[in-house]
């Protein structure tokens, strides 16, 4: 009996074997079958983007169309939701294999991309692209690895304080500065206080919206050179990275933010911080240059609320950076390393002016060919350009900055800090640990 | 004569061979897809992620990076993963001592015949067809600090919530955690005590009320016996599914605030594909599969077996006889 089962087994996993490697095999076997020629395949490439909907969806449809009337090339477009496409992305690159990731696609710089460029599936653009890039130079920064540029940005935001007009009206804030001290901005949290009103919403449920307030910290303590200089030493020894978090602690101690914030999520719904600013429950929150179109999605008529008005980050009396440094961040467009060199073409024809126009006059980001900054539309976003092109340097996000390992270990510690569950040394000792760990 | 008989010998020899092949070609056809698929999802993944514990990568490019066991020795020091075993075993103990009892007092409640049986027993068990995610979502808005329902209807008996809401305080957040747990699982409980019910013999309920036994004598002495096994079953289910923990969490809390709601599966999901530490994601995985194994393994040793030992089949049926 045992051995009739045993030989049973014996072909059941023989099957089994022989089912798994025939799959192996068809999965591997050229699903082109010889048909098409290398001229056509050289021609032809795939676009991955996050303008899934609307105006800007058309207007890339076009431009793609554009670029096949003018170089005969076929582009393969997925417009995707901007997480779907992270996700899909990600799994791309874990898989390998050159057929799955897309040969033009959204890159966030920083150790995100450090870490695509060390594994070797990015090309390096710095000769095929140089003319894009003496164009768009002041941007390039972050999404350089050893000298070598490996994305094109076409969209760079900062994050700043978004604001209810009206809401501030009625707390008797009749002037609001467009670059507030730290003095200034606690006398329009007092104000909205006394008012009644919920001065600040957070979105410290998905950490990082907790975490662009340390961010901001360490661009108005440290210098720019200093934040570099630690992230390429691992060492975060430098005293302003401690400040940073001490100025989050002295906003905290004044609770200026709305019930529930440890949990409340980023934009998801009415009830998350952009959700409490788009429906005219707070008076401020920090975010991004996404917020306008964010909040139009969150209001019942679905437009930008007329109430919206936006100031820098403040700045604090003595601080050791730059006070016309900002934080944000943007999108580039990266080539794969397998793609064709038409794909390196169409990434430089994103950048020309023409496109960045269009791109400009739809309100679809922040321009970075100084061409384009002029078509901005929406008088709300372009308020955001003199002070990006204001001389100073915008630091990345933090977290995309260090890439996602050190990155998570800081926003988790950071939300830490949010609860009253850990201090400013913490926080710089999380960072320390995890970048060691990474060497 | 002799070779005609050996001859017949073979055949029928040959016929046994031929048909014992064909009986095992029969199996191998039937078993090869269900042994395909979960060599594919099961015994893969698990090789995959023993493989992946011992590397470093961030989830590009090829395993180079060996660091033996040092991302045990990470997760096994990290204070979020040690609390998360900690939530996880207090949803497992949670869950059981909640659930056993009210599961128990409801399926008895409706085990009698009542007007409205059918429709009682529907509501309970609707929560657990809900889909885990959407049950979240609605249990998240409700649960909105200020602007949630539940936050009204307290504020409007004169009841005060707290300040940072039921899932923003860490104090709070595990045990409301829980809560929503116990309203989601409960109907489980309920059904599958409900069925065990069916399968204890009237005749002792009659017998006892011969003898005089009170309602609360015959549930103690003969229904919550009787009804041990299906008792020990479902313990088993839940055990399991509080080790595994994730969705629910995931959508109240995302493991916040303060770490205080994080389990195991949350913690090597923002490991793994938050934080792109692939190799402390696959050793916490395997962590959390060495602790459910165990769990399981005990657990069929030392209270399911019970159920299935010959010894005590006997017994209970001696037992019911001398009752009779």
């Amino acid at each position: 009996m045992m051995r009739k089962m045993r030989g049973t087994a014996l072909v059941a996993l023989g099957s089994t074997v022989a089912l798994l490697v025939s799959g192996c095999i068809g999965a591997s076997s050229d699903p082109d079958g010889g048909d098409s020629s290398e001229n056509a395949e050289a021609q032809e490439f795939t676009w991955w983007h996050n303008s899934n909907g609307g105006d800007g969806e058309e207007y890339y449809a076009q431009v793609a169309a554009d670029f096949e009337a003018e170089t005969g090339a076929t582009v393969n477009i997925e417009a995707m939701e901007h997480q779907d496409m992270l996700t899909k992305l990600q799994a791309a690159f874990q898989s390998g294999d050159d057929e799955q990731i897309p040969d033009v696609y959204m890159s966030r710089g920083g150790g995100e991309l450090g870490a695509e460029v060390e594994a070797g599936l990015v090309r390096d653009l710095t000769e095929d692209s140089a003319d894009t890039i003496s164009t768009i130079s002041n941007f390039t920064d972050q999404y350089t690895v050893d000298d070598k540029v490996y994305a094109l940005p076409y969209s760079i935001g900062l994050v700043g304080f978004w604001y209810n007009k009206e809401i501030f009206e009625k707390a008797g804030i009749t002037e609001v500065s467009p670059s507030p001290t730290i003095e200034e901005f606690d006398g329009y949290v007092e104000k909205l206080k006394d008012s009644g009103a919920t001065p600040l919403s957070v979105g410290a449920g998905d950490k990082w919206p907790a975490a662009h307030y340390w961010y901001y910290g360490v661009v108005r303590e440290c210098p720019y050179e200093t934040v570099e200089a630690a992230i390429d030493s691992a060492d975060y020894s430098d005293p302003c990275f401690l400040e940073a978090g001490e100025h989050v602690e002295d906003i905290l101690a004044q609770e200026p933010f709305n019930r529930g914030f440890l949990t409340t999520p980023a934009q998801t719904g009415p009830t998350s911080a952009s959700g409490l600013l788009a429906t005219g429950k707070v008076g401020m929150e920090l975010a991004g240059h996404w917020e306008p179109t964010t909040a139009s999605d969150l209001t019942a008529d679905g437009k930008v609320p007329d109430f919206l008005g936006w100031f820098a980050f403040p700045t604090f009396e003595g601080q050791g950076g730059d006070p016309v440094d900002q934080m944000g961040g943007g999108d580039a467009w990266s080539v794969s390393s397998a793609a064709p060199d038409v794909a390196v073409e169409f990434a430089n024809y994103l950048l020309t002016d023409e496109v960045q126009q269009g791109f400009a006059e739809r309100d679809m980001g922040l321009p970075t060919n100084p061409a384009a900054t002029g078509s901005l539309t929406n008088e709300t976003l372009a308020q955001l350009i003199p002070v990006r092109d204001g001389g100073g340097v915008t630091q990345l996000y933090l977290d995309t900055r260090l890439g996602q390992s050190v990155g998570g270990a800081m926003n988790d510690e950071i939300a830490l800090l949010f609860a009253g569950e850990a201090g400013p040394q913490d926080v710089v000792d999380a960072i320390q640990a995890a970048a060691e760990a990474e060497q | 004569m002799t070779s005609t008989a050996q001859g017949g010998r073979d055949k029928v020899s040959r016929g046994k061979v031929s048909s014992a092949w064909r009986k095992r070609l029969e199996i191998a056809f039937f078993v090869t897809p269900a042994l395909a698929l979960f060599a594919l999802f099961v015994i893969w993944p698990i090789i995959t992620a023993v493989q992946l514990s011992v590397f470093r990568w961030k989830g590009f490019g090829p395993l180079t990076d060996f660091v033996g066991l040092r991302n045990y020795l990470t997760v096994l020091n990290d204070d979020v993963f040690v609390d998360a075993v900690i939530h996880n075993l207090i949803i497992v103990g949670g869950s059981i001592v909640v659930q056993l009892p009210l599961g128990l007092a409801i399926a008895l409640l409706l085990n009698r015949k009542m007007w409205g049986q059918g429709l009682l027993r529907t509501i309970i068990f609707v929560p657990y067809v809900l889909a885990e995610v959407i049950a979240g979502v609605v249990w998240f808005q409700l649960l909105q600090p200020q602007y949630g329902v539940i936050d009204n209807l307290l504020g409007s008996v004169g009841l005060e919530a707290p300040e940072q809401g039921w899932l923003g305080d860490p104090e709070l957040a595990l045990w409301t955690v829980l809560v929503v747990l116990t309203w989601k699982y409960l109907g489980l409980a309920v059904i599958l005590f409900l069925a065990g019910l069916q399968s204890v013999p009237e005749e002792l309920y009659e017998a006892a009320q011969l003898d005089g036994a009170t309602w609360w004598q015959v549930q103690r002495t003969i229904t919550v016996p009787l009804l041990g096994p299906t008792m020990r079953t479902w313990a088993f289910l839940s055990m399991i599914g509080s080790l595994q923990l994730f969705d629910m969490v995931w959508i109240l809390t995302g493991g916040g605030p303060a770490n205080s709601t994080t389990t195991m599966a949350t913690y090597l999901i923002n490991q793994g594909t938050q934080s792109q530490n692939f190799g402390i994601a696959g050793a916490a995985s395997v962590i959390l599969f060495v602790i459910a194994l165990v769990m399981a393994v005990l657990y069929q040793q030392l209270v399911l077996s019970r159920d299935t030992r010959p010894d005590v089949v006997t017994r209970k049926k001696k037992t019911r006889e001398v009752i009779r």
